[in-house]
């Protein structure tokens, strides 16, 4: 390690790390309202103890929080884009390249939205420190994003683990939640184990951390029996985060359990950045093990390993998410079915596969967060989230209605939407990826896999638009958070919609930026 | 100037969203008139010669990076098939004009559909074509499961999970010609020289798949059961336009691209068509819904234009691209009745019921719309079922005679079931008036109304027109097949 003897420019690290250094600022910020806030409101409670000061103290208190986290978050984006297109720090802990950039500023929009989510959600009771934790999660997956040493990629994995346990078990009065925290806790810490133990051993075999030099002293040397060990321990680390058969068995459980937009970042921003960091590993650290999945060629390597998680992901995930009545179930075991479509363009190792992976999985976050947004108006409206909580939602809320269509077809990857792309894309990337149509196979699996796909979202279709309401609606009392939160999820429907029409906006910048 | 059929049928679409509820028929009608008119001039203006090659109309990058344009182009073909799908989508809406709730979302997803198949129909980059082939599955979901009558949200979903199966096949297919040429433009790969063991199997994947659509046996099991599930605007639009989507899309890039994997299925295609026509044929004569008579006689007349295109010469593809036309007019004339200007009025589909009525006397037009719609489906001469059936089976004389044998069989059944159907619902021996009618107090007020008379004769018009002159459409179709790359 001998970058730690050479002087360090402090001010440099700032410079390239000040989005960073604005999002921790504006979490401590956050953290110090709700403080504040609290200690008002609960002396206000001993003189007054009437529970509509408590009730109206807390809503303010999300209201400013949430703001303050918003504006944090909008100005970190615009650091972001004041960044230089490439830089590298300590032999690449810190490294700045149009790829990091781009997907500093998708995980930041993902968080934004997470933020607004927030607003309208009352069970929580010190928002302050909900938001103040989002933040440092999104800390987490900046630095992931923007790391290509395997040291500081741990770091990001457990900055960002630890700030999603406590949000998936945030809502102390629910006891789902708690099971759900408990459950993404144990989980998640068994695959950071495995995760360290798979570093240390590649460590201890190539001496190095770093990305590039890992790859240059597989080249050299043929694999070990250790060596292997290590890459396939490392995988499974990161095959329980992006919950890839048959290491999904937390994701129903945390999709279901965990505040709403706990799960919604827990399906999104994690899963980008998770997969961003995943394959800089694959391509980057271990290309020269790649080994082959083709049907006819196949070779040991990382790649059979990732497509037999790909194929499990994609069967399991679909064939189970047929028998769910609960939606936040049914999108966790469709996100098992998605993970697995994804790493098909990581199997093909091409750069255009990696970069039709980052499309889709970019695309994929954006619509579960709208996807979240719809249910939890339906939650806070009819006090549950399964199918007959759906039922005849395109009669009292249209908009809501037309907005969840558009998320599920796009799930399904029905054109005009962004899904409908991004599957072409990715799956045209693996066919032409494998030579002599050897990865036909997977792509024919993934494309039975989508055809499945289309009954169950089809089936919540059916409940809001065609279903008669079974359920009394309370009405709702808090019309003016419904309003962002309707603003909310229409702005991401928006961009599901304009994503399909002109995918190339998106997708031009991710081939760009791969290259 | 023919793209803006596209385009206004989209804009219309969403403009209905906006406004309220009250207008949404009369956009919806204004909307697919201009697409009609549209149509009709490009059919009137556009050189004959121009329509024999598939010639550029609009060609813009859309995605570089990955070779997509949004590329259309026309060609006698599918100037055909835009000026059927502009005459059954008015006439769509001239029957939905009594639509009595939740117009606007009725009118939004049926714009949809209509707007999807100008899409399949114009265009000429093969990622385009697939998204506007898709596009159209999920509309005819929502306008059946919320609109339709019997057993809709089964009839619904088993039609989408078909159409999206048969969408697999064709993802698939797609595919593969797109990572093996490395371009999605159909005239490029028009031209590109697939290997021939590749196209032994890339050419039944992309057929079959594109065939679901199209109704062809085995898999036509959703057709009878959509049909009858389906509002009649849903079955005539099914029957008018989206089948045809699946038969045109096989023609234009499952049998360009991959010829010589034609050249080894086409008799394999025959064989499925001549099964589905003669088997379809059988299993209505046997049918006691009039709704299911007329989807069987759906499958049927598709297993012509299959047969039609299993031939590989050109008398029989444009006969083929003729029966697209045919039928598209003929089935939605056919839907028409059955289900609005009966089923509306008698609340009975049943043919025992409805041979009670005496229906001949009580709604005279309806009546008289149906002996022209059957005689157009039974292949009387005159009409333009006449014109493409016999097309059809005097170039499938050359390559398959036993077909033709058959075939003749089979006809003899369509015009079994058509007159049964046409005796049993019209003219049938009025024995007792049955109470259910009798009891209806609008019963004799409800005559056909203007808005169905229009449509009804738009229909009426356009199948004689086309049977008693089909050369003005075949001038326009057989120049645009012959420089088809199939055929060489």
């Amino acid at each position: 390690m001998s970058f730690l003897a050479s002087t360090v420019s402090y001010l440099e690290l700032l410079r390239l790390a000040s989005a960073e250094a604005v999002v921790v600022i504006s979490s401590l910020v956050v953290l110090a309202i709700g403080l504040v806030n609290r200690r008002g409101t609960a002396v206000a409670e001993v003189s007054s103890a009437k529970p509509p000061t408590r009730a109206a103290g807390t809503a303010a208190a999300t209201g400013w929080c949430s703001l303050v986290a918003a504006l944090g978050i909008v100005i970190a984006i615009g650091a972001v884009l004041m960044l230089p297109r490439s830089a590298s720090l300590f032999g690449g802990m810190v490294v700045i390249t149009p790829l990091t950039s781009l997907f500093k500023v998708i995980c930041l929009g993902l968080a934004f939205f997470t933020v607004c989510l927030v607003r309208s959600e009352k069970s929580l009771r010190n928002p302050g420190e909900y938001l103040a934790i989002i933040l440092l999660a999104t800390i987490g997956l900046m630095l992931l994003v923007g790391s290509e040493e395997l040291l500081m990629i741990f770091i990001g994995l457990e900055l960002l683990g630890l700030s999603l346990y406590v949000l998936a078990a945030f809502d102390r009065t629910d006891v789902r939640s708690a099971e759900a925290g408990l459950k993404y806790f144990l989980f998640g810490s068994t695959s950071s184990a495995f995760t360290l133990f798979g570093i240390s051993l590649i460590y201890g075999m190539s001496g190095a951390t770093g990305l590039a030099a890992i790859s240059s002293k597989l080249a050299a040397a043929p694999v070990q029996p250790l060596l292997a060990t290590g890459i396939i321990m490392t995988l499974i680390g990161f095959a329980f985060k992006i919950a890839a058969a048959p290491f999904h068995l937390w994701a129903p459980d945390a999709y279901q359990g965990a505040p709403i937009p706990s799960a919604a970042f827990i399906a999104s921003g994690s899963k980008v950045a998770s997969f961003v960091v995943l394959g800089k590993i694959v391509l980057v650290g271990f290309a020269p093990v790649h080994g082959n999945a083709g049907w006819h060629a196949m070779a040991a390597g990382w790649s059979p390993i990732l497509a037999a998680l790909a194929a499990f992901s994609i069967l399991i995930g679909n064939l189970a998410a047929l028998a769910q009545t609960n939606v936040r179930r049914l999108l966790a075991y469709s996100a098992v079915a998605h993970g697995g479509y994804t790493l098909l363009g990581l199997v093909a190792g091409s750069r255009d596969g990696f970069s039709a992976t980052l499309f889709y999985v970019a695309v994929y976050a954006v619509t579960l967060v709208g996807a979240f947004g719809v249910v939890a108006v339906v939650r806070s409206e009819t006090g549950g989230d399964d199918l007959r909580n759906f039922s005849g939602l395109a009669g009292r809320a249209p908009l809501l209605a037309g907005c969840m269509a558009v998320f599920m077809l796009s799930l399904a990857g029905i054109p005009p939407l962004a899904g409908f792309f991004g599957k072409f894309y990715l799956f045209s990337a693996t066919l032409r990826a494998g030579g002599n149509y050897g990865l036909l196979w997977l792509v024919a699996l993934a494309l039975f896999g989508s055809f499945v796909s289309l009954y169950y979202y089809l089936i919540v279709l059916k409940a809001i638009f065609v279903d008669e309401p079974s359920l009394t609606i309370s009405s709702s009392p808090h019309r003016s958070s419904d309003l962002l939160q309707q603003i909310t999820v229409a702005v991401l429907a928006a961009a599901i919609l304009l994503l399909g029409l002109m995918p190339d906006i998106l997708a031009a910048r991710i081939l760009a930026a791969v290259s | 100037m023919i793209a803006w059929t596209i385009y206004l049928t989209f804009a219309g679409a969403i403009v209905l969203l906006l406004l309220p509820g009250v207008f949404a028929r009369w956009i919806a009608l204004l909307t697919t008139l201009a697409g009609l008119v549209l149509g009709i001039v490009a059919f009137v203006r556009t050189p004959v010669a121009d329509l024999a090659h598939f010639t550029m109309i609009v060609s813009l990058p859309w995605v570089p990076p990955l070779g997509m344009n949004y590329h259309l182009a026309i060609d006698g073909v599918s100037l055909t098939m835009v000026l059927v799908t502009g005459i059954s989508a008015v006439s769509t809406v001239l029957f939905s004009w009594d639509v009595d709730r939740r117009q606007r979302e009725f009118f939004f997803w049926l714009l949809l559909v209509v707007g999807g198949c100008y899409g399949v129909f114009l265009s000429a980059d093969l990622f385009l074509l697939f998204a506007f082939y898709e596009l159209v599955i999920v509309p005819k979901y929502f306008l059946i499961a919320i609109f339709g009558s019997t057993n809709k949200e089964y009839g619904a979903m088993k039609l989408t999970l078909y159409s999206f199966f048969g969408g697999m096949f064709v993802f698939a297919g797609i595919l593969v010609a797109y990572a093996t040429a490395g371009s999605l433009d159909l005239n490029q790969l028009a031209q590109f020289h697939f290997a021939p063991e590749l196209q032994s199997w890339a050419f039944p994947v992309l057929f079959l798949g594109f065939a679901v659509l199209a109704g062809v046996w085995p898999l036509h099991t959703w057709a009878p059961t959509g049909h009858v599930a389906a509002p009649t605007a849903g079955s005539m639009l099914l029957a008018g336009i989206v089948m045809k989507l699946g038969a045109y899309a096989g023609l234009r890039v499952a049998m360009n691209l991959f010829p010589e994997g034609f050249q080894m299925w086409s008799k394999w295609i025959a064989v499925l068509a001549v099964i589905g026509i003669v088997y379809a044929a059988a299993a209505a004569l046997r049918q006691h819904d009039l709704k299911f008579v007329v989807g069987y006689s759906s499958v049927s007349h598709m297993g012509f234009v299959l047969l039609g295109l299993a031939t590989a010469n050109v008398l029989g593809v444009s006969g083929a691209v003729l029966q697209m036309f045919s039928h598209g007019v003929v089935a939605a004339l056919l839907f028409a009745v059955a289900g609005r200007m009966l089923y509306r009025r008698t609340h009975t589909r049943e043919l025992d019921a409805l041979s009670g009525m005496n229906l001949s006397r009580a709604l005279p037009f309806a009546a008289f719309t149906f002996v022209i719609a059957s005689a157009a489906s039974m292949g009387i001469p005159g009409f333009s079922g006449f014109a493409a059936e016999i097309t059809i089976l005097i170039a499938a004389w050359k390559t398959y005679p036993i077909a033709v044998w058959i075939t003749g069989a089979g006809m003899v059944l369509v015009a079994a079931f058509t007159l049964r159907a046409l005796v049993k619902s019209f003219f049938g021996e009025v024995r007792v008036q049955t109470g259910r009618v009798s009891t209806d107090a609008d019963w004799t007020e409800q005559s056909i109304t203007l808005a169905e008379k229009c449509g009804a004769c738009l229909l009426m018009f356009a199948t004689l027109a086309v049977g008693l002159y089909p050369k003005i459409l075949l001038d326009r179709i057989m120049p645009a097949v012959e420089t088809m790359r199939f055929l060489k």
